[in-house]
C-alpha cells in the first residue's frame, strides 16, 4: 500500500516535470548546453513512466471495519 | 333539572372517535415497521413510523392472512387502513386491512416518495456536485467483495490505469441492512485524507436488488460524503435515489471505473509525444544557432581569406581616403584662418601709418592710448617706422 501510494505519486511528479521540461525547451533562446540536460532529463523520465505504466498492476486494499455492522 | 355543565370522559372520547373514524378512513401510507408484534391470537401489533411521526397499527388475523409476508421492523411497507378509537385506553390505531412490501410491487411508490421528499430537501442540487478527478492515486469502492461488479471494476482499472490503488469497503449490496452496510463503507471511506473518489454500486438486479441504493440511510451517507461520489448501480436503465444524490452517476460499475481512470494507452501515447517534442525543441534550438552559425560562414567575408585581405584592404583605402579628405578639409581651413588673419593684420598694418610721420608710445611694453595713462617720471619709449627711442622719465619734475 505504501509503495504503490509512492509509485503513483512518483508517476505523478514525473509526469509534472516532463510537462515543465516540456515547456522550457520551447524556449529557443535556451543555451544549447542546457537544452541537452532538459531533452536527456525528459527523455529518461518519460521512458520511466512508460515503464511503470506497463509494469504496474492494480494494488487492492481492503477494509475490515465496514462489513456486516446490523 | 340541571344541565350538565361538563362532558364526561366518554363522551368526549366518543365524540374523537366519531370524528377521527369518519374523517380518516381507507387511507394508504407509507412508513417503517417497528416493534412489530405477533399476537398468538394471530393478530399483528406494530408501529409505522417516519422520521416525524408514528402511529400505532393493528392488523387483525383475518386480514394479515392475506398478506404474504411477515413485516420486521426496519422495513418498509405501504398500507391501507382507516383510523379507529379505541376508548377504553384513549388512543387511536390504523386498523389495517391492506399491507404491502414496498420490496414486492409497490416499491416505486416507496422510491417516488423518497425522491420527492430528498429532492425537497435539497440532496439532488446540480449545484453541490462536485467534478470528479479523472487522474486519480485511491479510488475507494463500496461493493460486495464477492460480486462480479467488483471483479469488473479491477479488471478496468488494470486495463486503464494499473498504477492506481483501490480501497474496497467491503458491503451488503441486498437484502437486510444492506443500506446501512453501504453507508458504513461510505463513512469508513472517508476516513482516508487521500482518497480522489468513490465509487459505489453493484450489478444489475430486480428492484428489490437494488433496494439498499433507494433507502434514505444510503442517500444520506452519499450526501454527506466529503470524497466525491460516482453511483453505479445495476444496468443502464436502472436509476437509484443515490444516483441522484451522488456526484455523478454511472450506467455500470464498469463505466463508473471507466469515468475516473486515465486510458493508459492515451497516457503512454501523451508520454510519447512529449518524448518527440523534446527531440524537436532540441533540434529546433540547434538548428537555430546553426542558422546563425551558417549565415556567418557562408558570408562573403568568410568564404576565403583573400577576400578577408581583399576587403580590409579596401577598407584600409577607405579609411586612408577618409583621413584624407579630413585632412583636406582642415588644411584648407587652416590655409583660410592663416590667410585672412593676415588681411586682417594687414588692414591694421600700424607702420603704414606711422610712416605718415605718427608715432606710439609704450612704457612697460604697453601702449599708452591716453595722456593719464603715461607716467611720466618713468622711463618710456617712443615708436616710429624704422626704430624706437627710449625716454627716461623726468623723476617727479613734471606738474
Amino acid at each position: 500500500m505504501e509503495k504503490v501510494n509512492s509509485d503513483i505519486t512518483a508517476f505523478k511528479i514525473k509526469l509534472e516535470r516532463i510537462e515543465e521540461i516540456s515547456e522550457l525547451l520551447e524556449d529557443q533562446d535556451l543555451d544549447l548546453e542546457q537544452a541537452i540536460k532538459l531533452y536527456e532529463e525528459g527523455m529518461i523520465l518519460s521512458q520511466e513512466c512508460l515503464k511503470s505504466l506497463q509494469a504496474a498492476e492494480v494494488k487492492i486494499t481492503e477494509l475490515k471495519n465496514s462489513f456486516n455492522t446490523l | 333539572m340541571q344541565l350538565p355543565q361538563y362532558k364526561t370522559i366518554t363522551r368526549l372520547t366518543s365524540e374523537i372517535k366519531g370524528t377521527l373514524e369518519q374523517g380518516f378512513k381507507f387511507e394508504t401510507v407509507i412508513g417503517e415497521v417497528s416493534n412489530f408484534k405477533p399476537h398468538y391470537s394471530g393478530h399483528w401489533y406494530f408501529t409505522l413510523k417516519d422520521a416525524g411521526a408514528q402511529i400505532s397499527c393493528c392488523m387483525w388475523a383475518g386480514n394479515n392472512k392475506k398478506v404474504n409476508f411477515t413485516p420486521k421492523d426496519g422495513s418498509q411497507i405501504v398500507v391501507t387502513g382507516s383510523i379507529t378509537v379505541y376508548p377504553p385506553r384513549g388512543n387511536y390505531q390504523l386498523d389495517i386491512t391492506d399491507m404491502k412490501n414496498t420490496g414486492v410491487g409497490d416499491l416505486q411508490v416507496a422510491f417516488e416518495f423518497l425522491k420527492e421528499k430528498l429532492g425537497k430537501e435539497g440532496l439532488f442540487e446540480t449545484a453541490r456536485k462536485r467534478e470528479i478527478r479523472t487522474f486519480p492515486s485511491k479510488i475507494g469502492i463500496v461493493t460486495s467483495p464477492t460480486g462480479a461488479a467488483f471483479q469488473d471494476m479491477i479488471s478496468v482499472a488494470n486495463r486503464r490505469f494499473p498504477l492506481v490503488e483501490l480501497i474496497l469497503a467491503p458491503a451488503k449490496v441486498q437484502g437486510e441492512g444492506a443500506a446501512m452496510s453501504i453507508a458504513n463503507g461510505i463513512a469508513a471511506l472517508n476516513e482516508f485524507p487521500d482518497i480522489d473518489v468513490i465509487i459505489i454500486g453493484r450489478g444489475g438486479g430486480s428492484l428489490e436488488d437494488l433496494w439498499a441504493f433507494n433507502e434514505e440511510i444510503t442517500a444520506r451517507a452519499v450526501f454527506n460524503s466529503r470524497i466525491p461520489i460516482i453511483s453505479a448501480v445495476g444496468h443502464e436503465v436502472d436509476f437509484t435515489i443515490s444516483d441522484f444524490v451522488a456526484d455523478r452517476r454511472a450506467a455500470t460499475p464498469t463505466a463508473a471505473m471507466e469515468l475516473v481512470t486515465p486510458d493508459k494507452m492515451k497516457v503512454a501515447s501523451a508520454l510519447n509525444d512529449f518524448m518527440n517534442n523534446f527531440g524537436a525543441a532540441v533540434s529546433a534550438n540547434l538548428s537555430g544557432k546553426k542558422d546563425s552559425v551558417l549565415r556567418f560562414i557562408n558570408s562573403p567575408v568568410v568564404k576565403t581569406p583573400v577576400n578577408i585581405i581583399k576587403m580590409n584592404s579596401q577598407k584600409l583605402d577607405l579609411a586612408a581616403m577618409r583621413l584624407d579628405n579630413i585632412m583636406n578639409t582642415n588644411l584648407k581651413d587652416l590655409k583660410n584662418r592663416v590667410n585672412s588673419a593676415i588681411l586682417h593684420l594687414k588692414s591694421n598694418d600700424h607702420n603704414r601709418i606711422l610712416k605718415k610721420g605718427f608715432v606710439f608710445v609704450t612704457q612697460n611694453d604697453k601702449f599708452i592710448k591716453s595722456s593719464q595713462e603715461l607716467r611720466v617720471k618713468d622711463q618710456f619709449q617712443l615708436n616710429f617706422f624704422d626704430g624706437k627711442i627710449l625716454i627716461e622719465g623726468n623723476n617727479g619734475k613734471s606738474k
